[in-house]
C-alpha cells in the first residue's frame, strides 16, 4: 500500500510542477512588462505621468544614432550566433572521433565555463593597444616603445564584440551538440555514411547534421536573443559610439533626470523587438537553406571539399582556442603583477599582493555565488525535470504557444523587464536580499536548464519505460530507476549550464537583491568600470572558477557513476 | 588592514570633542534610536581605497555605536536614485532599501525636487559645525542649489591634472596650451565619455573658461541663450577631438577607465577629481612613479560631495549617526591620510582644537602627489541644469559617430 501511495505523491507532485513553473516564468516577465509598459506610453505615476501618450516614443526616435544602435544589435547578434554555428558544426564534422578532437575537447570543457564578463575582460584585455599581444612583439618587431592608437576592442563595426560573442558561445553551442549527439544516434549515422564512401565531413553534414540541428535549435535561438540584448559584454567590448540598443538602454534607465525613464520603457521595448527580429530573420534564414541545400543533400555526391573546409575548420578553433587560452594567461598574469608597464611582455617582480588584498571581501563573493547559484539550480532542475516528466506522464506535449512562455526570459530582454520587476518587488513588499535574489535568478536558470534537457528527455526512448512498466514498475520507479540514469549525462550537463547561468547573472542580481547582496560577477563588473586591472583580473579568474567546477563534475561524474554504461559515457 | 599611527591619536581627540561638547537632548535620543541598526549604505564602490576606508567606518561605528554598517556598492549614484522612486512609486513609504545614499549635484537635484529625501537633517548633527558653513558656502550649496539641510557634507574634489614627467616635459596648464599639446602629441589625452560626471566635469570646466558670459553658467539654463554661450566650447571641441586617444572616436568611460589608460601608457596627461589619487595610484603600482600632478593656472572646478537620507529609508537614526561619524575629525583625518583614501576634508581645521588638527599633518612629499602651494583657485560648479543641457548638446554632437 505504501507503495502505491508513494506513487500517487509522486504522480501529484509531478502534476503540479509545469503550473509551477509557468507561474514562476510568466509573472514576474509579465509583470516586469507591464511595468515598462506605461512608461512606454507616459504612463507612471509617481513621475506625474497620468496620460496615455506617444511622447516618449517621439523622443526615443529623436535619439541621434538609432537606427545604428539598432543595426548594430542585429549585426553583431547574427553574426556571431552564425560564426559560432558553423565553427561548430565544422568541428564536429572533420575532427568527431578524432584524436585532434579528443584535445580540443578536452580543451574547451575548461573554456566552456567562463562567464560571458570574464571572458570579455580578458580578451578585451588581451587584445586592447596595450595588451599581451602587443607587447609580446614589442617592441623588437614592432617598434612600439608606446602602445599604439588604434580602435580595438570597441571598433565601431562591432568585429570585437563579434570575436568576443563567438569566442563565448562557441563552447557553449559544442556543449549542447556533444549533449543531443548521442540522442540522435549520431555515431552510428555517422559510421554508415562513412561506410557508402562519404568523407568524413560530407558524412556528417548530410548524415547527423538534420538530424542533429532540431536538437540544438533552441539553445540557437537562447544565443541570439542573449547576443542581441546582451548588456556587459556590449560595454567592454562593443562600440561606444554609438553602443548597442541595450547598453543605452541601460544608460538611460540610470540617467539621473527621472524624465528619461520615460522614454528608456519605450527603448526597452524596442529591445524586445530587435530581439523578436534577429530571431525572425534567423528562421527566414533557416528556411532558406532548408530550400538551397536539399537539392545537395540527396545529390549523392561523397565529397564537398572536405580536406581544405576541415583545415580551416581546425584553424579557426585552434584560434578561438589560443584566443582564450591567451586571455586567461593574461588575466592570470595581471593577477600577479605589480607596475607593469608597456612593452614588457611579462610581469617583473612577480607579487601575491593582489590576492592577499583581494582575499578577504572575495571569499565572501565566493560563499555567496555559490549558494545562490546552487539554490536556484536546484530549484529550476527540480521544475524543469517535473514539468517533463509531466508530460510523459499525462501524455500532455506542451503545446507550442505554452512552450513560448517557458522561453518568456530568454527571450524577452532582461533590460526590458528588470526596471518593472523591482517595482513590482517593491509592490509585494518582497524584501530586497537572498529569497528575491534566488528567484530572480532560477527564473533566468530556469529556462536554460529547460532547454538543455528537454530535447534529451522528450526524444528518450519510450521502450525502456514500457519495458519497465510491464516488469510492474510504478511510474515513479521507471522515473527513478530507468528515466534519471539514462539521462545522467544531460542532467548533469543541465545543472552545469544552469550553475553557470546563475553564476554569471549581473543586472538580476545587482537590482532584485538591491546591492546588497554581492557575487563575484557583480564585483568584477563593478571593478571593470574602475581603474584597477589587477583586482578586476583577480575577480574575473574567481569569476570563472566556479562554473569551471560545474562543468568539470558534469563532464567527470558520468565517468565515474556509469562506468558499467559504456553508451551513455559522453562522446 | 593597516591601523597608520595616526589612529590612536584621532581616537583620543574624538572621545576628547565627546566630552568637551555635549550633544543636545535630541542627539542622544537619535543615537539611542541608533544603536543595533543596520545601516545600507548606498556608495560608488569602484575604488578600492574608498570602499577599504568605508569599511574602516563600519569596524568604527560597529565599536562606538552598535551600528552594522552595511556598503552597497553601485556603480552611479543614479541606479539609487532609479530604486527610490522605484520604491516611490510602489507605495513603499516606510521601509526603503536604501539608508544613505553618497551623493552630489544633478543626482541630488533630482532627488530634492521629487521629494525624495529626508531632512532636513544636516545641521542637527552635532559635528556639522565643525565645517563653520557661514565662513564656507559651499557647505551649504551643491552645483549652486541650497541643500538645506538634505545632505550632509562628507569630502570635497577638485579638477587635477596629472602627466608622466617621463614623457612630458612641460605639461599644458591652460585650455589654449592643451589644445597646442594635444596637436603636438596626437593620440596621448581624452576625456571620460559625457554623460560620465567627469567627463561632463571637463566640459564645465571649458565653458568656465571659454564662455564670454560666466555668470549666467550659475542660474538656471532657462533663462540663458544656450546656443550662444556654448559656441566657443564646441569650436574648441572640433579642434581639439581629431587630436584625442582613438581620434575622438571613443572616449574612457570613466576617471578609472582613464587612469588604467595612463597606467598602460597609452596616455601622458589626464585628470582627475580627487587631488591626491595620483599619488596613490602610484604608491598601489597603478601610475608610472614618474607620474606628476598640477591645476590649471586660472583654476579649476571643485565641488564637495555629500551624503543623504531617502525619505523613505528604514533607519534614519543610524543614518544620522553615521553621517556624524563621518564628519568627525577622527573620520575625517583618516579619509584624508593620502596612504588610506586621500580625500580631502571638509571641516575648518583652523577652528579645531590643537590636537585634532594635528591629526590632519600630512606628510605630502609622496611621488605624484599634489603639494599644497601648488593648489590653485576653486571655481564653483554651475547650476545643475546645465548638465543636462550639456550632456545632451555634447551627445547630439559628439555622442554617434
Amino acid at each position: 500500500m505504501g507503495h502505491f501511495r508513494r506513487s500517487r505523491l509522486f504522480l501529484m507532485a509531478v502534476r503540479f510542477a509545469p503550473w509551477l513553473a509557468m507561474a514562476l516564468l510568466i509573472v514576474p516577465v509579465a509583470g516586469g512588462l507591464a511595468g515598462v509598459i506605461g512608461p512606454a506610453f507616459g504612463w507612471l505615476p509617481a513621475l506625474d505621468g497620468h496620460t496615455v501618450s506617444l511622447t516618449p516614443w517621439q523622443a526615443l526616435w529623436r535619439q541621434p544614432g538609432l537606427v545604428d544602435m539598432i543595426s548594430l544589435s542585429l549585426v553583431t547578434a547574427l553574426a556571431s550566433t552564425l560564426g559560432a554555428l558553423i565553427l561548430v558544426i565544422l568541428l564536429l564534422g572533420a575532427l568527431l572521433e578524432t584524436r585532434a578532437f579528443r584535445a580540443i575537447q578536452r580543451l574547451l570543457s575548461p573554456l566552456l565555463a567562463v562567464p560571458h564578463a570574464a571572458a570579455a575582460i580578458g580578451i578585451g584585455f588581451l587584445l586592447t593597444p596595450s595588451g599581451l599581444a602587443n607587447r609580446a612583439m614589442s617592441p623588437w618587431l614592432t617598434g612600439w616603445s608606446y602602445p599604439p592608437d588604434y580602435l580595438f576592442p570597441g571598433d565601431p563595426w562591432g568585429a570585437s564584440l563579434i570575436l568576443g560573442l563567438v569566442a563565448k558561445e562557441m563552447p557553449f553551442l559544442l556543449l549542447m551538440s556533444l549533449a543531443a549527439l548521442p540522442q540522435c544516434q549520431a555515431q552510428s549515422h555517422h559510421r554508415l555514411a562513412r561506410m557508402l564512401g562519404y568523407a568524413p565531413l560530407t558524412a556528417f553534414l548530410k548524415g547527423v547534421l538534420p538530424n542533429l540541428y532540431p536538437l540544438i535549435r533552441l539553445p540557437i535561438y537562447a544565443v541570439i536573443a542573449f547576443a542581441s540584448a546582451t548588456v556587459d559584454v556590449a560595454m567592454i567590448l562593443g562600440p561606444s559610439n554609438p553602443p548597442t540598443l541595450a547598453v543605452s538602454v541601460i544608460r538611460w534607465l540610470n540617467d539621473p533626470d527621472l524624465d528619461r525613464r520615460f522614454m528608456a520603457s519605450a527603448a526597452a521595448l524596442t529591445q524586445l523587438g530587435v530581439t523578436v527580429l534577429a530571431l525572425l530573420f534567423w528562421w527566414l534564414g533557416e528556411r532558406l537553406v532548408v530550400k538551397l541545400m536539399s537539392q545537395t543533400l540527396t545529390s549523392g555526391r561523397r565529397n564537398h571539399g572536405d580536406r581544405l573546409i576541415g583545415g580551416l575548420a581546425t584553424g579557426l578553433t585552434w584560434f578561438i582556442l589560443g584566443l582564450l587560452g591567451m586571455s586567461l594567461l593574461g588575466l592570470m598574469l595581471w593577477t600577479l603583477a605589480g607596475y607593469w608597464p608597456f612593452p614588457e611582455a611579462w610581469p617583473w617582480p612577480l607579487t601575491i599582493g593582489n590576492w592577499m588584498e583581494a582575499a578577504d571581501t572575495a571569499w565572501h563573493s565566493v560563499i555567496q555565488t555559490a549558494v545562490i547559484g546552487l539554490a536556484s539550480t536546484a530549484i529550476a532542475m527540480t521544475l524543469a525535470i517535473g514539468s517533463l516528466e509531466s508530460e510523459i506522464q499525462y501524455h500532455r506535449r506542451m503545446r507550442r504557444r505554452t512552450q513560448l512562455i517557458l522561453y518568456l526570459p530568454l527571450l524577452v530582454p532582461p533590460v526590458a523587464f528588470l526596471f518593472g520587476l523591482v517595482q513590482l518587488q517593491a509592490q509585494l513588499h518582497i524584501a530586497p536580499g537572498w529569497f528575491a535574489v534566488i528567484l530572480g535568478h532560477t527564473l533566468f536558470v530556469l529556462p536554460y536548464v529547460f532547454l538543455s534537457l528537454s530535447e534529451s528527455y522528450r526524444r528518450l526512448d519510450s521502450r525502456w519505460a514500457q519495458v519497465a512498466a510491464t516488469l510492474q514498475a510504478s511510474p515513479g520507479e521507471v522515473f527513478r530507476r530507468i528515466r534519471l540514469p539514462l539521462l545522467t549525462l544531460p542532467l548533469l550537463t543541465a545543472a552545469a549550464v544552469g550553475f553557470a547561468v546563475s553564476v554569471g547573472q549581473y543586472l538580476p542580481t545587482l537590482l532584485l537583491g538591491a546591492g546588497r547582496i554581492t557575487t563575484l560577477t557583480t564585483e568584477a563588473v563593478s571593478l571593470a568600470g574602475g581603474g584597477d586591472r589587477r583586482l578586476t583580473a583577480v575577480y574575473a579568474l574567481l569569476q570563472l572558477t566556479l562554473p569551471a567546477i560545474g562543468f568539470s563534475l558534469a563532464i567527470g561524474l558520468p565517468k565515474l557513476l556509469l562506468r558499467n554504461r559504456r553508451g551513455l559515457q559522453p562522446a | 588592514m593597516r591601523m597608520p599611527p595616526l589612529f590612536l591619536l584621532a581616537t583620543l581627540i574624538v572621545i576628547d570633542q565627546a566630552s568637551a561638547t555635549p550633544a543636545p537632548a535630541d542627539w542622544s535620543a537619535v543615537e539611542k534610536q541608533a544603536e543595533g541598526q543596520t545601516v545600507y549604505w548606498h556608495a560608488w564602490g569602484g575604488d578600492p581605497r574608498s570602499n577599504d576606508y568605508i569599511e574602516w567606518v563600519g569596524e568604527r561605528l560597529a565599536e562606538s555605536h552598535g551600528i552594522e554598517l552595511v556598503h552597497v556598492k553601485v556603480n552611479d549614484a543614479s541606479n539609487v536614485v532609479s530604486r527610490v522612486l522605484a520604491e516611490k512609486s510602489a507605495g513603499n513609504t516606510e521601509d526603503g532599501a536604501v539608508d544613505l545614499i553618497w551623493i552630489n549635484g544633478e543626482n541630488f537635484a533630482a532627488m530634492k525636487t521629487n521629494d525624495l529625501l529626508f531632512g532636513p537633517f544636516a545641521e542637527r548633527l552635532p559635528n556639522f559645525s565643525l565645517t563653520r558653513p557661514d565662513e564656507h558656502p559651499e557647505m551649504r550649496t551643491d552645483f549652486t542649489v541650497p541643500t538645506e539641510g538634505y545632505e550632509s557634507p562628507w569630502g570635497r574634489a577638485q579638477l587635477t591634472f596629472y602627466h608622466d614627467s617621463q614623457r612630458v616635459d612641460s605639461p599644458p596648464r591652460s585650455l589654449d596650451a592643451l589644445l597646442d599639446w594635444a596637436q603636438h602629441n596626437p593620440g596621448r589625452f581624452s576625456y571620460p565619455q559625457v554623460p560620465n560626471f567627469l567627463g561632463t566635469t571637463f566640459l564645465k570646466q571649458a565653458l568656465i573658461t571659454l564662455a564670454d558670459d560666466e555668470e549666467a553658467l550659475y542660474t538656471p539654463v532657462e533663462e540663458a541663450d544656450f546656443d550662444a554661450i556654448t559656441a566657443p566650447l564646441w569650436d574648441y571641441l572640433d579642434d581639439l577631438h581629431p587630436h584625442l586617444w582613438r581620434e575622438g572616436r571613443r572616449f574612457p568611460d570613466s576617471g578609472s577607465a582613464m587612469q588604467r589608460l595612463m597606467g598602460d601608457g597609452e596616455l601622458a596627461l589626464a585628470f582627475t577629481f580627487n587631488p591626491s589619487a595620483p599619488a596613490a595610484a602610484v604608491a598601489d603600482n597603478q601610475l608610472p612613479p614618474s607620474t606628476r600632478s598640477y591645476q590649471l593656472d586660472g583654476g579649476t572646478l571643485g565641488n564637495v560631495h555629500f551624503v543623504a537620507i531617502p525619505f523613505n529609508a528604514s533607519h534614519k537614526a543610524g543614518a544620522m549617526v553615521t553621517a556624524n561619524f563621518l564628519l568627525s575629525p577622527e573620520a575625517q583625518a583618516h579619509k584624508q591620510d593620502i596612504s588610506v583614501w586621500g580625500d580631502p576634508t571638509v571641516l575648518d581645521t583652523d577652528a579645531l582644537g590643537d590636537d585634532a588638527k594635528g591629526a590632519f599633518d600630512d606628510s605630502q612629499d609622496i611621488p605624484g602627489s599634489l603639494s599644497s602651494d601648488q593648489s590653485a583657485n576653486i571655481l564653483a560648479e554651475p547650476h545643475p541644469s546645465w548638465v543636462d543641457r550639456l550632456e545632451e548638446a555634447w551627445q547630439a554632437r559628439y555622442g554617434n559617430r
